[in-house]
């Protein structure tokens, strides 16, 4: 009878602990497949400047998440960087004129591609290209202007 | 000088033999799945009987990061937050260090004590009369038990200190975060290779501190001296193990 009520105390607690791991798992970390399953299709970018762009940042229409950044690289003849995306093959009517800008979440947010949709009829394929990129805002730069206009204006 | 080098001899040779013990332990650990009945006994008192101490523990680490990192968190407007503050520090840290501290000093000083005692009055040097080998029917039973036990209990303190027991108690509670921000903040920031990084620092915490808890009963001197200074050793040992592991862990996981 002691035995019996230890094997049930030892299955309880190791229950108990795969429990918590599922916890961890589904209530925790999202499980969040955008992007990174196998029915996608990649693009590419090219952008002046990516400020903080990391691998694994999403790629958004309208806001939704509908990609993500798989790579950046450096283009070794225009030295601008290159970045790679996957998008999710339900969303493969974007029209081929898309365009790309870098955008942050909230003030000081995680940065993250967002895509605008284009007129042209023909659809983004694997392997295309965005032509139209727009850099992210680099702080920096930004007030370097601000200060620079109001040099000018105060003249 | 003729004392250092002798120490440093003496520190080195214990360095060896506890390779050579592991690999003895290892070649033995087969034997222990095809006695469940043990391995359940050992998973007993190392894993049941640590539960209580686990989850008391990291309710109460939940709770100060949440008092802790509201107090920060405020000054910046990011009081939201305060849900990814908790759950990365506990997943990625906390959570695995805190837990195999708490059960090297709650198990592992149990574990080196009784197979030290066993050493002591020679029972073990019964078991190899009657043909058994202590490795297999002692060692090995409760080494396993404590790899099993250490990442389901680190993931339980995980589950109490981020959970509703813990921050989520004081911080929706308490403090006033907004119950959805707390939960959707922090399945926006924690991924699934957290996760599985935490499960495996915990079960290498595990496999540290049985290694260090059955080595140090195993070789104990035979005397009541010799056992209190097995169990002190092993606490020491596996705290400081515990803390070097994590450090280069960490230094490899989250580069």
């Amino acid at each position: 009878m002691v035995n019996r009520s230890l094997e049930v105390l030892v299955g309880f607690f190791i229950c108990l602990g795969i429990a918590a791991i599922f916890v961890l798992t589904f209530r925790v970390a999202s499980l969040d497949t955008v992007g990174s399953g196998t029915d996608t299709y990649r693009i590419t970018g090219q952008f002046q400047n990516i400020g903080g762009l990391k691998q694994g940042s999403a790629v958004t229409l309208a806001g939704v998440r509908i990609g993500r950044v798989t790579q950046i690289s450096i283009d070794p003849h225009t030295f601008q960087a290159t970045v790679h995306m996957t998008i999710d093959r339900q969303y493969d009517n974007l029209p081929e004129d898309s365009s790309a800008s870098i955008l942050t979440a909230g003030l000081l947010g995680e940065q993250y591609i967002g895509l605008t949709p284009g007129g042209m009829p023909e659809p983004l394929t694997d392997g295309s290209e965005l032509m139209l990129t727009q850099s992210a805002l680099v702080l920096e730069n930004l007030i370097g202007q601000f200060l620079s206009n109001m040099a000018t204006q105060q003249e | 000088m003729n004392t250092l080098l002798t120490t440093l001899t003496a520190v080195f040779a214990g360095i060896g033999r506890a390779q050579f013990f592991l690999i003895n332990v290892l070649a033995a650990l087969p034997a222990a799945l095809t006695r469940p009945r043990i391995l359940a006994q050992q998973v007993h008192s190392v894993g049941v009987m640590s539960l209580i101490i686990v989850v008391l523990s990291g309710s109460f680490v939940g709770m100060v990061l949440a008092l802790q990192g509201f107090r920060t968190l405020v000054r910046f407007g990011a009081e939201e937050s305060l849900g990814v503050f908790v759950a990365l520090v506990i997943v990625r840290e906390l959570g695995p260090v805190v837990t195999a501290l708490l059960v090297a000093g709650r198990a592992g000083s149990a574990l080196a004590a009784e197979i030290g005692l066993m050493k002591a009055t020679d029972q073990l040097s019964a078991m190899e009369m009657m043909a058994t080998d202590p490795l297999k029917r002692v060692i090995a039973p409760r080494f396993l038990a404590m790899l099993i036990s250490m990442p389901l209990l680190s993931a339980i303190f995980s589950v109490m200190a981020i959970g509703i027991a813990g921050g989520h108690a004081v911080g929706v509670s308490l403090l006033g975060v907004d119950d959805g921000s707390y939960w959707g903040q922090i399945r926006a920031s924690v991924e699934v290779q957290d996760i599985v990084d935490s499960l495996i620092k915990s079960t290498l915490f595990g496999f540290a501190v049985a290694w260090i808890a059955v080595y140090q009963g195993y070789h104990a001197a035979p005397t009541s001296e010799g056992v209190s200074r097995a169990t002190t050793s092993t606490v020491v040992l596996s705290s400081l193990a515990i803390l070097a592991l994590d450090f280069v862990l960490t230094a490899f996981m989250f580069r």
